[in-house]
């Protein structure tokens, strides 16, 4: 089902074009800019008056975060997190990079004996001599940048190729569909497994072999969506008037299937952190300088049985608390979606 | 059927371009498992093997092979490879199967529950607790289980390698743990989805005319909403199928569990390409049965499929 029908394609011209011109015939003549062109009444939400007011899937998501408490636990969660990763760094100074040769200590601590160096570290010190609180949010930086990285690429390249399989349709849909479910019914973890060993990643391979399997899904989701687009008259008029299927794609079936997008890429996010995760626990992760909270984890967890409870209960809080926040945000979203949904 | 086919070829073909990018030295050097294998040793495992051929002789062999159950032989054992998922392969299905059983048996319910007592306290702390089960890694959560059971308590003890099956399934201080973490986490999604799914089914016209026509609330629940609920689940579990053998590589490498899941992840870092190729073939070879199964399964839960094909 289409989710933001009305939104996309005449969100640029939305001030052109509204009030009075709202019922002009859409032009005749192919080469008059198409962009301009009018859907017909029918295919607009029943209840938005100004074209846009309604429209705009900014202004939805803009809406879901105003009228839905999840949403905005989860934003003020993500919001918090970003700022301690990012920002964290520039008020706390902190080295990850030299290690020091230091004995585990609790929070509050930096070391014991003579080496008890520089200034407290409120969360303690790690198996490798670094400090918990630092490593936190250095960790994070990575997590943050390879769950929104390979989310963002996994959408455009699952978008994209959706789009085109259910636009193009025939022969060419069969195929590429047939190989999105050939990559879906082999086990994902065991494949990420047979790429991570080759390649040894730092940050940006595994960006790109996470998003390597993510793609599947919007892939199916949008061809799904584009099925039902496809048929609608809008694209039949940009159709009759000439314009390229590259057009139709980019214009106008894209552009309405953003809300389908919008949530899947939400929960897409939270997924790549989790196998960014897995990953680690796998020694298939990232490696030194670099970290991440499943690496973290990891190291604390062989440490566990000793009672340091701060190698494993603050990465543990992160990972979790971070998901959960894009999960309550993309189930929000998905929620007002579907209800508008209901409501035409 | 075809479908099927072309989804375990398909399969082969990628693992298969996959570790030949790897190049025939670096595989012979694995095989041999010494790293100051000389030329001639390399040389010869490369004839062997067969890594010299052209890319679609090699791939045609291997095709061959398999439609002969012959995996080949795992470097590391020296046992056959058929041999090593004829044993790692029951207590893959043993753990997988299990937890599937018992966490479809608690969702359902749980979906129900939620349904009944929708926007109450109860609703919103297990819609809390799916969202952090879900959110959690799974070996986060079997690292925790370990520590309280194992090291804390001594409820648990470790699996080890000469277990056979039986043996694993009714000595519950041995799979307990490994099923409970697999279970927790897939409770968390199906029971969201089944809530979502009751949902749906409550506020369609056929409930308001059951209602309309006297039916008490456990008739509507259970005759009219439940089975109509279900069948969003059973497309979810078909699909959550390479999901949860996926997932049960983390489980397994946790709980040093000797399944699938371990067989693959140690024969991978260790390059040995044999054992990869032919664990990843057979899991997604069951991924494809499951498929087939889930769609069994539609037809038994809705009576439009099954009169569709009379």
């Amino acid at each position: 089902m289409p989710t933001a029908d009305v939104g996309g394609t005449d969100r640029s011209f939305a001030g052109l074009i509204s009030g009075s011109s709202r019922a002009v015939v859409a032009p005749a003549l192919p080469e008059i800019d198409q962009g301009s062109i009018v859907p017909p009444l029918e295919t607009r939400a029943p209840e938005g008056g100004e074209a846009g007011s309604t429209g705009s899937i900014f202004r939805i998501i803009g809406r879901v975060f105003i009228e839905n408490k999840l949403a905005v636990v989860g934003l003020v969660i993500l919001i918090v997190v970003v700022a301690f990763c990012f920002g964290g760094p520039l008020i706390y100074h902190t080295d990850q990079l030299s290690i020091i040769l230091r004995p585990i200590t609790g929070p509050g601590t930096c070391g014991a004996g003579k080496i008890n160096i520089g200034p407290p570290c409120p969360l303690g010190v790690d198996d490798q001599g670094f400090d918990v609180l630092g490593r936190l949010m250095v960790a994070g930086q990575s997590d943050l940048e390879v769950g929104l990285a390979a989310a963002f690429i996994a959408t455009c390249v699952g978008v994209v190729w959706g789009a085109v399989a259910g636009f193009v349709g025939g022969v060419v849909d069969s195929v590429m569909m047939r190989f999105v479910d050939i990559l879906l019914s082999i086990p994902s973890l065991l494949l990420l497994i047979v790429i991570a060993t080759m390649f040894s990643p730092g940050k940006n391979q595994l960006i790109f072999i996470i998003a390597g399997l993510a793609w599947l899904t919007p892939a199916r989701l949008v061809r799904g969506e584009t099925l039902t687009l496809r048929t609608r008259e809008y694209v039949q008029a940009v159709r009759v008037m000439g314009g390229t299927g590259r057009r139709i794609v980019l214009r106008h079936i894209i552009p309405n299937a953003v809300g389908t997008i919008v949530v899947n890429a939400t929960f897409q996010v939270a997924d790549a952190i989790l196998t960014l995760a897995a990953l680690s626990f796998l020694k298939l992760g990232l490696h030194y300088p670099q970290t991440d909270w499943g690496d973290m984890l990891t190291d604390g967890a062989t440490y566990a049985t000793s009672g340091y409870w701060w190698l494993i209960v603050p990465a543990g809080t992160m990972i979790v608390t971070t998901v959960v926040a894009f999960n309550f945000i993309g189930d929000a979203l998905r929620d007002s979606l579907e209800v508008r949904l209901q409501r035409r | 059927m075809f479908q099927s086919i072309l989804v375990v070829l398909g399969t082969m073909f990628i693992v298969f371009v996959l570790f030949k990018l790897e190049g025939p030295e670096s595989l012979a050097r694995a095989i041999l498992s010494t790293p100051k294998a000389t030329p001639a040793q390399l040389n010869q495992v490369i004839k062997e093997y067969g890594f010299n051929l052209p890319p679609w002789d090699q791939l045609w062999h291997e095709i061959l092979n398999y439609a002969q159950l012959n995996f080949g032989r795992s470097p590391a054992t020296n046992q056959s490879v058929l041999s090593e998922i004829r044993v790692a392969l029951p207590r893959s299905l043993l753990l997988v199967g299990v937890s599937l059983i018992l966490s479809v048996i608690v969702a359902i319910p749980l979906g129900v529950f939620q349904t009944v007592r929708r926007n109450k306290p109860s609703d919103y702390t297990l819609t809390a607790l799916s969202f952090i089960f879900y959110a959690m890694p799974a070996f986060l959560l079997g690292s925790l289980l370990l520590l309280l059971f194992e090291d804390h308590w001594h409820l648990a003890v470790p699996i080890s390698e000469s277990e056979t099956v039986p043996q694993i399934a009714f000595n519950l201080r041995q799979i307990t743990l490994p099923v409970l973490t697999l279970a927790a986490l897939t409770v968390a999604s199906f029971s969201r989805y089944m809530r979502s799914s009751m949902m749906d089914a409550m506020t369609e016209d056929y409930v308001r005319t059951a209602r309309a026509k006297g039916a008490g609330q456990g008739r509507v629940l259970f005759r009219h909403a439940f089975r109509n609920a279900l069948i969003p689940i059973i497309t979810l579990i078909g699909l959550s199928l390479p999901a949860v053998a996926g997932g049960a590589v983390i489980t397994e490498v946790v709980f040093n569990y000797p399944g699938m899941g371990n067989l693959t992840y140690n024969a991978a870092v260790n390059s040995q390409v044999q054992v990869v190729v032919a664990t990843t073939v057979v899991a997604t070879l069951l991924t494809v049965v499951g498929s087939l199964l889930a769609d069994i399964l539609y037809a038994v839960a809705d009576p439009r499929i099954r009169y569709a094909h009379r």
